[in-house]
């Protein structure tokens, strides 16, 4: 871990941030008028997943942490992430 | 790994007893601490969204005509005013860093504010449905088709526990609140703050992944 | 900083030097190795109730029929014998006694990364014990669906499930908070220069098994709670009548329970890590394998779930995978057992009791560890699942792994825990009746069961007598070990201990046994090799 360094991060760049989230919220909403069938619900994860991962790096401040913090998050991630298609690997060819 | 620990003023020490080592505080490894409960949340619910994955799977039609019965508006409603308390909790840590304690003050209470909007429009969402009998174990839910009962009884159990984690989350920026006013969260001493925001954005990216889930399922 | 430093300068971390006394002093202590002894003393408690329910259900099965209860008791009976054994004893157990004790030391800490934690952590241990007691005498009586609460029965059985399972959650929040702590504890809290690859394995051993604790018991959590909504709200999740899939229910649990097992080994593997150089005054082979094999475990070990349910209903190519990754993780688990074997070679071996249960854990872990293979391929799967073969694969990891390891762990630090040392020809003698008793108890179990011997089955078929009467035999002779091993240890006569009565390296030999509150007055240094032999 690197020694603490106090970041202090401006309120401007909070709220830019809540615009591109809001951004994003309404993009969210829009998809389902698209109709784009079957890749509408992966759509609809990859936004929450980029609305996610600019609360995590931004609000949680995770750009600015250590790297293992950064590396713990994306781990557990993929161990969920795997431990979700293994289930489907039952339930897709059922 | 180089550890820094931050050393308290020598007034600000406490008596050591020797019923247990009086520990030096450590801020980084209490934000390691929390992160780590962040994650066992997300296993947490991440138990649901797996049921949810498998359930919508197998009934995507039914999910898709079942979600129409909810309010996209509010729950779009609720997603933005989530999203400005996460702004107005992570805002106030720089507050504190400025030691700027009424700023502080403002901006936890708008977040504090967010929280009870969510919670009046769940109230009206669920309020809604109950009085209709559409919720789980009534008459009237066992008779729909599977797919339905299925969406509804995910709906209540997945934004009922994210309603309780909204309440601590609350309760937990209320003390820290408390302590802003006080002055024992301050420019020197506030990672209870962090880790009150931490928990806060953990609620709000749940809320992130619940709203397409179950508001705009197509 | 001399083996002599507070050898004779302070009182033990066993003195009330506080404000508070006796009692009070103990329930409010923040010290990681008083909380370490209060666990261990709550362990044996559960440990003796589990244990007598095992030895009747021993008893009741000596003769086909029924000898002196009936069905619906012995269900209730290997319920709440698996609650106890695997929620109060196995996978709290190495962790709470010996990573609170004997960790942090390892690592040159002073305590925890957060003490009040800790003993909370305790407390939530015992409020779930005590639902869990309570859920056998009130409502409709005991829960008699097997540890493993499977939908549907679960669901709909008029038992005090939900009691149970509040218990079992209560005890799942426990466990999350002694993994977040040692999991920070390990980062932030060594002793300087002490980078992850010089600090001695155990605490490898309870990092790795920290984190399966972190992020495998929530799900156990969320997956209990389905299982109360279901019975109040009938939410349907895994009700066939309306939507909902029993199976989604197997592989959630075993999602949690499968990682379970490795929150029970890896610990154990730590231990018999940690006493082998010792007694063989040599340096561990095969340092660095072993250090990631025990991450390794963890992190394959979390996706091979799907064994449990291979006659489920699960789909062919779910089947296989999780086939293949079961005899994936059986690699890094032979590669300690080899490291280990490979120590003892030329080593100067010292058959004290430590090493003893060390020796037998090897051999009893193989055995458990290779009908694990059997019940991993998929054909034989089907030969052996839900039958006694099962139940002796299990035991044979479990308490031959687990256990005897814990066992070993005592009598390896006991001398340091209480600067006392032990009759070791006693122990020696308990560790026959031990090992004995055991193995005749489970062995034939592996016989029976592919030969149809079912688990979980009150009553058998009169071919299965002998085998049955044998296995009888064998608990009590493995219970008899018991109490001698017992009256042993409590029997405090023994001389007393120096500060490192079997040669060891690791930090916790430098301190007085036993230890003073403060384990270090100025900060240790950290040798460049844990296992620093000649």
């Amino acid at each position: 871990m690197d020694p603490e360094v106090k970041h202090l991060t401006e309120y401007s760049i909070y709220g830019k941030v809540l615009i591109g989230l809001l951004v994003l919220t309404t993009f969210t909403i829009l998809v389902p008028w698209v109709n784009l069938t079957a890749y509408t619900a992966l759509i609809a994860l990859l936004l929450a997943s980029t609305k996610a991962g600019i609360v995590m790096t931004y609000f949680m401040h995770l750009k600015v942490e250590y790297s293992l913090l950064k590396i713990l998050v994306i781990v557990v991630l993929l161990i969920y992430a795997t431990v979700i298609l293994l289930t489907f690997s039952d339930y897709i060819f059922r | 790994m180089n550890k820094i620990l931050i050393r308290i003023k020598k007034s600000e020490l406490e008596m050591i007893s020797m019923d247990h080592i009086e520990m030096q505080r450590d801020d980084i490894g209490a934000k390691l601490g929390m992160w780590i409960f962040i994650f066992t949340e997300i296993l947490l619910f991440g138990g649901l969204f797996l049921v949810y994955a498998v359930m919508r799977h197998r009934y995507s039609a039914d999910f898709h005509q079942a979600s129409l019965q909810l309010n996209s508006f509010i729950g779009a409603l609720n997603t933005v005013v989530l999203l400005i308390s996460s702004m107005t909790v992570a805002m106030s840590i720089s507050a504190v860093q400025k030691k700027d304690k009424r700023m502080a003050t403002i901006l936890l209470c708008i977040t504090l504010l967010c929280a009870v909007i969510f919670l009046v429009d769940k109230y009206f969402e669920w309020g809604h449905k109950i009085s209709i009998l559409l919720y789980p174990g009534t008459e009237l839910m066992q008779s729909l088709k599977h797919g339905y009962i299925l969406f509804f009884s995910l709906y209540f159990f997945m934004t009922g526990l994210h309603m309780l984690h909204l309440i601590i989350g609350a309760i937990v920026l209320l003390v820290a609140l408390v302590k802003v006013r006080m002055g024992l969260i301050n420019e020197d001493h506030y990672v209870l703050l962090e880790n009150g925001g931490l928990y806060w954005h953990l609620v709000d990216l749940i809320w992130i992944f619940l709203f397409p889930l179950l508001y705009l399922v197509t | 900083m001399t083996e002599n430093d507070n050898l004779h300068v302070e009182p033990s971390y066993l003195t009330d030097t506080g404000k508070r006394k006796g009692i009070t002093a103990w329930l409010t202590t923040t010290d990681h190795k008083r909380i370490g002894l209060l666990y261990l003393w709550s362990i044996m408690v559960f440990f003796i109730v589990g244990a007598i329910l095992g030895e009747t259900m021993r008893t009741e099965l000596f003769k086909p029929g029924q000898q002196f209860y009936g069905p619906q008791t012995y269900n209730a009976i290997f319920t709440l014998h698996g609650l106890i054994m695997i929620f109060l004893i196995v996978i709290p157990g190495l962790t709470v006694v010996f990573g609170n004790f004997v960790m942090p030391i390892m690592i040159g800490a002073n305590d925890v990364a957060f003490p009040r934690l800790n003993l909370f952590a305790w407390y939530l241990y015992l409020l779930g014990a005590a639902v869990v007691v309570i859920s056998q005498f009130t409502g409709n009586g005991p829960p008699d669906t097997g540890w493993t609460f499977y939908a549907p029965y679960s669901t709909q059985t008029h038992t005090n499930v939900i009691a149970a399972v509040s218990g079992a959650f209560i005890l799942g929040f426990s466990s999350i908070l002694t993994g977040i702590n040692f999991i920070v504890t390990i980062h932030r809290l060594r002793a300087p220069g002490m980078s992850f690859f010089k600090m001695p394995l155990l605490p490898w051993a309870v990092y790795a098994t920290a984190w399966v604790q972190v992020l495998a018991t929530p799900v156990i959590g969320i997956t209990l709670l389905m299982i109360i909504a279901e019975r109040v709200f009938h939410i349907g999740f895994f009700d066939p009548a309306l939507g909902g899939d029993p199976v989604l229910y197997q592989h959630l649990f075993w999602i949690y329970s499968h990682p379970a097992v490795y929150i029970m080994i890896l610990p154990a593997m730590g231990v018999i890590t940690e006493i082998i150089p010792t007694f063989c005054q040599k340096q561990i082979y095969g340092y660095k394998a072993i250090a990631i094999s025990s991450l390794a475990i963890a992190g394959v070990g979390s996706l091979v779930w799907g064994h449990h349910m291979f006659t489920s209903g699960m789909s062919k190519e779910a089947m296989w995978i999780f086939s293949l990754l079961t005899f994936l993780v059986a690699v890094p688990s032979a590669i300690k057992v080899f490291n280990w074997v490979a120590t003892m070679y030329k080593g100067a071996i010292d058959l004290k009791p430590p090493l003893l249960y060390a020796i037998a854990f090897i051999f009893l872990f193989s055995i458990g560890g290779l009908t694990g293979l059997v019940q991993g391929a998929l054909a034989t799967n089907i030969q052996v699942h839900d039958t006694s073969f099962v139940v002796a694969h299990f035991h044979y990891i479990i308490f031959g792994g687990t256990g005897f390891a814990f066992l070993g762990a005592v009598h390896y630090w006991y001398p340091k825990m209480f600067g006392r040392m032990y009759n070791f020809r006693v122990a020696n003698i308990a560790w026959c009746f031990l090992f004995i008793g055991f193995n005749l108890l489970y062995f034939p179990q592996f016989i029976i069961g592919v030969e149809g011997m079912p688990r979980r089955y009150f009553d058998y078929l009169p071919q299965f007598t002998t085998a049955q009467q044998i296995s009888t035999i064998g608990g009590y002779i493995l219970g008899i070990g018991f109490i001698i091993l017992i009256i042993n240890l409590f029997r405090k006569n023994g001389a007393k201990a120096t500060a490192n009565p079997w040669g060891g390296r690791t930090l916790e030999w430098r301190l007085a046994s036993p230890p003073p509150m403060e384990n270090f007055s100025t900060q240790p240094s950290a040798p460049d090799n844990p296992y620093d032999y000649e």
